[in-house]
């Protein structure tokens, strides 16, 4: 859903952060920048204004909304009641598995309630994210070398990797699930019987499958994009000193792709960690395919306000991964630029 | 510089705010609901103009025929059809989010049987009483239950459907009547290097419908007349325990558990199954695709019991009036029409919806048409309404998440069973 808009906000403090990357000098180009500034922030306005609308708007709603019960059924007349405050019972609901139970004390959830997925559902969510990630990372360096070089028809290859990218993940979804059919073609190929998305590894290899063969070409075309700002004189002066390509690829391709490479890496697992259209489709979240995101569209059907607290923890989850990575492993969305900017000085 | 350090968590912030707002978007439109809606029941009930009826995508242009029919006849209570997607959840979700918007302008709906309770329940929907009051004597008695929520009817059954067991004719020569009779008949299968039975057992609303079927069928229930469940009983337990005995004993193949209605489909007709429970659909693709290796030897006859006929589950639409609405009596002269014998009729021919009323399942015409109609009208007759529960959506998780261990022999039918239990008790107490 977020996909489209991911780079919004991205592009955003770029351009709102774009004064700075003019040297100062005189200080008639100091007022100049000034004014430029306050132009800035009214030409902003109309965007920040939107996106409190669609975005701060929603949020503040549906924080609000977790900390409210889901209506109750009076049993007299059988008809729903709103549910007044439920202070962290939501959350405990998801975190501590705990739920109601019928004389009104609350139990270990049940299996068979959604809230007693939340932690296997985390656990698979990570597993996901974790498997696919690595591999596109891989398979996807991998392919952006190869499209890095010269070579004839090089650009039909860079138009033929984007298809599987290009093709909605709901249609990719039920691709593979006429191919993982008992009857399908992926067992009648290798003349198995195997019950794809109706045991337990294969289920969660099927989508792990999937997932890496729609989104590789994602990772390869950033990364691609971070092999050719590396210019090639590096790599002859490299050459005329004796480099081998194994140190050529560990001492200058790596460290300069590593900034692209770290963005496309973030994105990547953002995304991953709210996987949602190729489980559901493909196995219905059985066979421990359950992701977060899947508990809480399943949940929005039982009850809204349960159905916002499992959003919001998944924010959270969502949050410190991308907070670690931009912190600790130096994914940098923004300084990239300024990076650049001080490069040039 | 230092702009950009700090804008730098912001610009995080902001992605993930996306990616909230994503998630909570569904909810955002969500209070509870609540409410009586003994005022809004109250109002509009003599109020006649033009409405709005509310349905699914009309695949075989049914809807719009009838419209056109009846807009002629009532030049100042036009009807305006408001066509929805084809996808069931979507449907709910458009319908809930404008009940919710108390849209006055959703006047008439086409409700899925298993929405009708929790509809009712939030008070959306009018009770078809004193001067809403409609005639249900000549519609099958489930539909009418199935439109009902504690002994009031809500809806006007418009269309039904109901489970049928398809047969090999050519390898049984009498169809089973029990399940033990099918159960025996499963050597043929073997004979013929065929798999036995199978329904759809994949981990989705038709396991619900499945487990359902077998828990009713052995002479069980899933919920009680109170709406509470009651699935520790040996009826459920020998239900459910039917299905997991014969998935172990391989009488069910093991590809059954990735089965949806189109995959068993495909295996009856490709000849790999000698028994098929599945929807009235089947019967004309199976008899004119020319893939189909059943054509000439198509069976059928009513789902199996425990000493006669087994309880299928049933589906079907019924068309509903929003408590919102200003024109009820036109809405109300609307349910009638849509219910006439004459387009009941239409519904059959056109559409191959199973019709409400009892006489046209013995109407010869219709018959000659739809062979099926007699097995159909013993199935919907002794069919159980699925769980009628305003948690419907949480009931059919519970079912299916239990159900799916047990046949699958992960958990022991009586776990399962009181796991299934405890999960629906715990959705009606409420978070």
């Amino acid at each position: 859903m977020a996909t489209e808009l991911g780079p919004t906000p991205v592009k955003e403090p770029a351009s709102g952060g774009a004064p700075v990357h003019h040297p100062p000098k005189g200080v008639g180009e100091d007022n100049a920048i000034k004014s430029q500034g306050k132009w800035a922030a009214w030409l902003l306005a109309p965007t920040i204004i939107a996106l409190g609308i669609v975005i701060v708007y929603p949020i503040i709603s549906a924080i609000i909304m977790s900390f409210q019960k889901d209506a109750g059924l009076d049993p007299v007349t059988g008809l729903f009641t709103a549910g007044g405050p439920a202070g962290f019972s939501n959350y405990a609901n998801w975190i501590f598995q705990q739920c109601a139970a019928p004389a009104g004390e609350t139990v270990a959830c049940p299996p068979g309630t959604l809230g007693a997925q939340f932690w296997s559902a985390t656990g698979t969510t990570f597993f996901f994210t974790i498997v696919t990630v690595t591999l596109e990372t891989v398979l996807g360096f991998w392919m952006a070398v190869i499209m890095a070089r010269a070579f004839k028809g090089r650009s039909l290859v860079r138009a033929a990797v984007l298809v599987p990218w290009a093709i909605p993940t709901a249609v990719t979804a039920k691709l593979w699930l006429f191919i993982f059919a008992f009857e399908g073609i992926g067992n009648k190929l290798f003349n198995t019987t195997i019950l794809w998305t109706g045991s337990e590894w294969p289920a969660r290899w099927a989508v792990i499958i999937a997932d890496v063969w729609k989104t590789t070409p994602f990772m390869a075309l950033l990364i691609l994009a971070g092999l050719q700002m590396i210019p090639a004189e590096v790599y002859e002066a490299a050459k005329v000193d004796g480099a081998s390509a194994w140190q050529r690829f560990r001492m200058i391709t790596l460290p300069l792709v590593k900034p692209a490479l770290m963005v496309a890496i973030l994105f990547r697992t953002l995304d991953a960690l709210r996987m949602f259209d190729l489980p559901y489709i493909l196995t219905g979240g059985a066979n421990n395919t359950t992701t977060l995101s899947i508990l809480v569209i399943n949940q929005i059907r039982q009850g809204f306000n349960a159905a916002a607290a499992l959003s919001t923890i998944t924010f959270i989850i969502i949050f410190l991964v991308a907070f670690i990575f931009v912190r600790f492993l130096g994914a940098n969305v923004v300084e990239q630029q300024t990076g650049a900017a001080k490069g040039k000085k | 510089m230092k702009k950009s350090k700090f804008l730098l968590p912001v610009a995080t912030a902001g992605v993930l705010a996306i990616t909230l707002s994503a998630c909570g978007g569904g909810g955002g439109g969500g209070t509870a609901a609540g409410g009586s809606g003994g005022g809004d029941a109250a109002n509009g009930l003599d109020g006649r103009g033009p409405i709005t009826y509310v349905q699914g995508k009309d695949n075989s242009n049914v809807v719009r025929p009838l419209i056109d029919k009846w807009n002629a006849a009532h030049p100042n209570e036009q009807v305006t059809f408001k066509e929805q997607t084809d996808n069931a959840d979507q449907q709910h979700d458009d319908l809930v989010q404008n009940f919710q918007a108390k849209n006055a302008n959703y006047d008439v709906a086409s409700v899925d049987v298993v929405w009708t309770a929790e509809f009712a329940a939030k008070g959306w929907l009018q009770p078809l009483k004193d001067k809403m009051a409609l005639d249900t004597s000549k519609m099958l008695k489930p539909t009418v239950e199935a439109a009902s929520y504690k002994g009031t009817l809500y809806a006007a059954p418009e269309s039904s459907d109901g489970g049928i067991l398809y047969y090999r004719k050519d390898l049984v020569p009498t169809p089973p009547k029990t399940w033990d009779e099918m159960m025996s008949m499963c050597s043929i299968a073997t004979a013929n290097n065929m798999g036995c039975y199978s329904g759809q057992f994949k981990k989705y609303e038709g396991l619900t419908v499945n487990a359902s079927e077998a828990i009713n069928s052995a002479g069980g229930a899933v919920l009680d007349k109170d709406g509470k469940p009651s699935l520790n009983t040996p009826e459920a337990k020998a239900g459910l325990e039917n299905l997991a005995k014969a998935y172990a004993g391989g009488q069910i193949p093991k590809e059954a558990i990735t089965f949806q209605e189109e995959e068993s489909r495909q295996a009856f007709q490709d000849g790999k199954l000698l028994f098929l429970r599945n929807w009235p659909y089947v019967y004309n693709l199976a008899t004119t695709e020319g893939s189909s290796k059943v054509k000439d030897v198509l069976g059928m006859t009513a789902l199996p019991g425990k000493a006669g006929p087994g309880a299928s589950s049933l589906g079907g639409h019924s068309a509903a009036v929003s408590v919102y609405s200003k024109n009820k009596a036109t809405a109300l002269d609307f349910l009638k029409f849509l219910t006439t014998e004459e387009n009941q009729k239409f519904f059959a021919t056109q559409g191959s919806l199973a019709p409400v009323l009892g006489s046209l399942y013995e109407d010869a015409e219709l018959v000659a048409k739809l062979p099926y109609l007699p097995v159909l009208k013993t199935s919907i007759e002794n069919a159980v309404p699925r769980p009628v529960t305003p948690f419907y959506p949480a009931v059919t998780k519970a079912i299916q998440e239990n159900a799916y261990s047990a046949i699958k022999g992960e958990k022991t039918v009586e776990t399962a069973l009181s796991d299934m239990q405890k999960s629906i008790e715990s959705a009606s107490a409420g978070q």
